[in-house]
């Protein structure tokens, strides 16, 4: 796999450090991408897509000065290179020898979605969308995604790294709404990774009916209570709480600015001794997973909780060089056109040894949130937002009705410290993040895991 | 690249579809140059010099339609960039209402361009940014600026159909913001300050930093309220994200595939008189103002909500095909990499009348909301019903008091627009929600729940 030749980036390289520098990198990209939905009952917007382009980074200092540019076209990238380094005030120097570099099989594909017809995707959302409607007579509309996606990467620097790796991902995702007596509501599934067509083969159209099971049920909710109770979390999507509340407060760019709760907290005990967290890039298959992140680093598992102390922050190579450590394969970016800054790849609390009728039997008046419309926090305070889609309340040890307008409202440092209990059920599950404008794929995942209080916030008394 | 080589990227583009078979087809090419500063601490953390281009090509055959881009722009890139739209349209199912609009046009709007960006060096640029940071310092109690940034772009956009349209514009922006930390610990508290314009000479840096440090600052010391129901001041950032959500709710699109809680509501009273609200592709300042739309069809203005009623939906060709109506110019598209789809332009509230602190007099005891999070996932978007976490300050005796976090305001979207009781007189553009200018606006009781 060749998008730039060694010796093209090494004359790349070299024009980067013109007027020096501490690392000049220059990163291609090949995007391939096809995607196709279905929204009430027809099969619709097929997208095409085939992108080249590169981005030139020199490092100087605590300074990044980077371009990039669509193709992979000599002249381009050494334009590109050379107005880099226009940024830099200093004396050129040379850039290690670079060599050519060959992708790891470390997630394995077993069937590349490309090859597989068109006709053959438009049939599995009719399919889904089938499923969706015979889940229900309240079943009003399905609207199912189907995208994939290959990406293939090179990594240059001027420390001799050279790097490659190529990326497929699938995803199929459902978004179901369901009407009765005037009442609306909509539930959502996905499945998705690092994983060809293979992922699609067995019952995809599971998804769809999950979603609209979330949908039926929630048709008959009743308002969420208000107040400060016990929550359960739900496992597979319920992890959105710990990549939110946690997870980007471990990126070392917030740790380093002090925007970070967990500043200075290395070391400490943050959460019960029985809770282990990880991000790990390097989970087969996984959405989050990749071979190297977009700097080069191999992907790894990194233990950012051990046994509720806090053991890591999740570095790119800046910030890694600024804390005179190794990076963590965590320095990624959504695509040629973005500078890589520090971003989670699969974080997941590791699983304990209760069941979830474990921790929702210990519960006399709670909320057992299932999944997560999405959330949002301050990094600099750890204050955290989420809406829940699915939820139900918990009385005597019993789930029982399905609450609708549950929001959480909490602080990351307090919900992790208040984590009582965790179930042996892990699941990951697929998500995008969203940080410093870029969007990149996230596996969320946990096993039920129980917080002892928070906020919920709700429609009801 | 020139606008003539861009124009006629786009026109090769909509050649090599017809030749590859396709009935129709339609040519969108874009290419442009951005910079990006960011400071740290009175340095310079990065800086950025970016140049793109790309192509997208709509090809319709037999009711059925396929889209697809790349970046590619010679001859042999357009050619396959147009064979893989037309390709792909086999897949879809027919429609008859896809297709190329009936009418084409491009409306003047003036000052898209501001030539001033050119005479802007780099290290003037990087200055704006460093006078951002620091203004926010110089706010008492502010510990730290986290980041300030200034951006820019110039772009050029062309569209070219096999119906003989065929157009271009080219624009520039420049936006600025910062954000600040005031308080310590638990008690951090951050502000962000904003500004947009044409050009960087047309930012106050002062006025973005000081907003981001005043911002920060407001809310140190903050607790959790105890729930009421109340009077509700929604400041402009918070109002605008609101109207964001409804704008996006009033896409024909949404409507017809039953997604809108405001379907089967055409012509009914579904706000307080005191609020109206208009889509607006035309004003000179605004962000998203353009001569033509995602598929060619003149920009602007459209009244959205205007004596409390709710006047019309936004449409495309496709989707007024489908209504028996005509298309508002509402075809919208992130970039070449995304076919049309119907979105809002410029949303604009109506400035009313009265400052903030008016509104917040008139309140009395309520609450003044200055940050709203999770706005897209507290909402119910088919009924409307949500529950978004929030923060800001009590209203007490008609003044802005005790600063409070950790709670969520609580409502229905209609019930919300019914219960305006007071819009501003002074509107501001905020990028939140897509693009809107808004003003404050009070709502006269909500759910608010704390502890």
């Amino acid at each position: 796999m060749t998008l730039v030749q060694p010796e093209l980036a090494g004359r790349v390289l070299e024009a980067a450090l013109r007027r020096g520098g501490d690392l000049a990198e220059l990163y291609a990209e090949s995007r391939h991408g096809f995607r196709l939905s279905l929204d009430d009952g027809k099969v619709e917007r097929p997208v095409d897509g085939l992108e080249l382009g590169a981005c030139v980074r020199v490092v100087e200092g605590d300074a990044s000065y980077y371009g990039y540019v669509d193709g992979l076209a000599e002249p381009d990238l050494l334009r590109v290179a050379g107005s880099v380094a226009e940024a830099v005030r200093g004396q050129a120097r040379a850039p290690a020898a670079v060599h050519a570099a060959e992708p790891e099989d470390i997630h394995p594909i077993g069937s590349r979605p490309e090859e597989v017809e068109a006709a053959a995707k438009a049939e599995l959302l009719r399919a889904c969308d089938a499923r969706a409607r015979a889940a229900g007579g309240e079943v009003a509309q399905a609207r199912v995604g189907y995208a994939e996606g290959r990406r293939r990467v090179q990594v240059f620097n001027s420390d001799g790294l050279a790097a490659a790796d190529d990326r497929t991902r699938v995803r199929l995702s459902a978004q179901v709404v369901a009407r009765s007596d005037g009442r609306v509501e909509t539930g959502t599934d996905t499945r998705g990774g690092h994983a060809g067509w293979e992922l699609l083969v067995e019952d995809p159209e599971a998804v769809a009916e999950s979603a609209a099971r979330k949908a039926l049920t929630m048709l008959e909710a009743v308002d969420a209570p208000t107040g400060r109770l016990p929550v359960v979390v739900g496992n597979g999507f319920g992890g959105v709480l710990l990549h939110e509340a946690v997870g980007h407060g471990l990126e070392a760019d917030a740790v380093q600015k002090r925007a970070s709760v967990y500043a200075g907290k290395l070391g400490e005990q943050v959460a019960e001794p029985f809770v282990t967290a990880y991000d790990d890039g390097r989970r087969r298959g996984e959405w989050g997973s990749d071979g190297i992140d977009d700097e080069g680093t191999p992907t790894r598992r990194t233990t950012v909780i051990e046994e509720g102390e806090l053991t890591s922050y999740l570095y790119d190579l800046l910030r890694a060089r600024k804390d005179g450590v190794a990076s963590t394969g965590n320095g990624r970016r959504e695509s040629f056109r973005h500078v890589p800054v520090p971003r989670m790849t699969n974080t997941y609390f590791a699983p304990g040894e209760a069941t979830p009728d474990d921790l929702i039997a210990g519960v006399e008046r709670g909320l057992y949130a299932v999944s997560f419309g999405g959330g949002q926090v301050e990094p600099a305070t750890g204050d955290f937002v989420f809406g829940v889609s699915e939820g139900y309340l918990i009385e005597d040890g019993e789930v029982t009705a399905p609450v609708r307008g549950a929001t959480l409202v909490g602080n990351g440092l307090e919900a992790l410290a208040a984590i009582d209990g965790i179930a042996s059920d892990l699941d990951i599950a697929t998500g995008y993040c969203g940080k410093a404008g870029q969007s990149v794929p996230a596996g969320v995942g946990q096993p039920h895991v129980r917080i002892r209080r928070l906020t919920v916030g709700g429609t009801g008394e | 690249m020139s606008d003539g080589e861009l124009e006629a990227a786009a026109r090769r583009a909509v050649q090599a579809a017809l030749d590859a078979g396709a009935d129709d087809a339609e040519g969108w090419a874009e290419s442009g140059v951005s910079r990006n500063v960011r400071v740290y601490e009175g340095k310079v953390e990065s800086l950025s010099d970016a140049g793109g281009r790309g192509v997208g090509v709509r090809a319709f055959t037999a009711e059925r339609s396929g889209y697809a881009y790349g970046t590619d722009l010679s001859d042999e890139g357009v050619g396959g960039v147009a064979r893989a739209a037309y390709e792909s349209a086999a897949v879809a199912d027919p429609d008859e209402d896809d297709g190329l609009p009936e009418e084409f046009g491009a409306a003047e709007v003036d000052g898209l361009r501001s030539a001033g960006l050119e005479d802007w060096s780099t290290q003037r640029k990087v200055e704006l940014a460093l006078d951002v940071e620091r203004a926010a310092r110089a706010v008492d109690g502010v510990t730290q600026v986290e980041n300030a940034v200034y951006s820019d772009a110039e772009s050029s956009v062309a569209i070219a159909n096999s119906r003989g349209f065929a157009a271009g514009y080219a624009s520039t922006e420049a936006w600025s913001y910062a954000s600040a930390f005031a308080g310590e610990g638990s008690d951090l508290m951050t502000g962000l300050g904003v500004g947009l314009a044409r050009d960087p000479g047309r930012l106050d840096a002062d006025a973005i930093g000081r907003e981001a440090g005043e911002r920060a600052r407001a809310l140190v010391g903050a607790r959790q309220p105890r729930s009421r129901r109340c009077p509700v001041v929604l400041d402009a950032f918070v109002a605008a994200s609101f109207m964001g959500f409804i704008g996006s709710m009033l896409s024909a699109d949404a409507v017809q595939r039953g997604r809108s809680l405001f379907a089967d509501r055409e012509g009914e009273d579904v706000a307080d008189p005191a609020l109206a609200l208009a889509d607006d592709a035309t004003d000179p300042d605004g962000p998203a103002s353009a001569p033509f739309d995602g598929e060619g069809a003149a920009s602007r203005r459209t009244a959205l909500i205007e004596g409390g009623r709710l006047q019309t939906f936004l449409f495309d060709t496709r989707t007024a095909r489908k209504a028996g109506r005509a298309t508002t110019g509402n075809a919208s598209r992130g970039s070449y990499r995304s076919p049309p789809a119907v979105g809002t332009t410029n949303l604009i509230v109506e400035p009313g009348e009265g400052t903030l602190a008016e509104l917040v007099a008139t309140a009395g005891e309520g609450l003044y909301v200055t940050d709203v999070a999770g706005l897209h996932s507290g909402v119910n978007p088919v009924s409307g019903t949500f529950s978004v976490g929030a923060s800001g300050r009590l209203i007490e005796n008609g003044e802005l008091g005790t600063p409070v976090r950790e709670l969520t305001i609580a409502s229905d979207l209609v019930s919300m627009l019914r219960a305006v009781e007071g819009v501003g007189a002074e509107g501001r553009w905020v990028p939140f929600g897509g693009s809107v200018k808004a003003p404050p606006v009070l709502i006269r009781r909500m759910s608010v729940s704390g502890s």
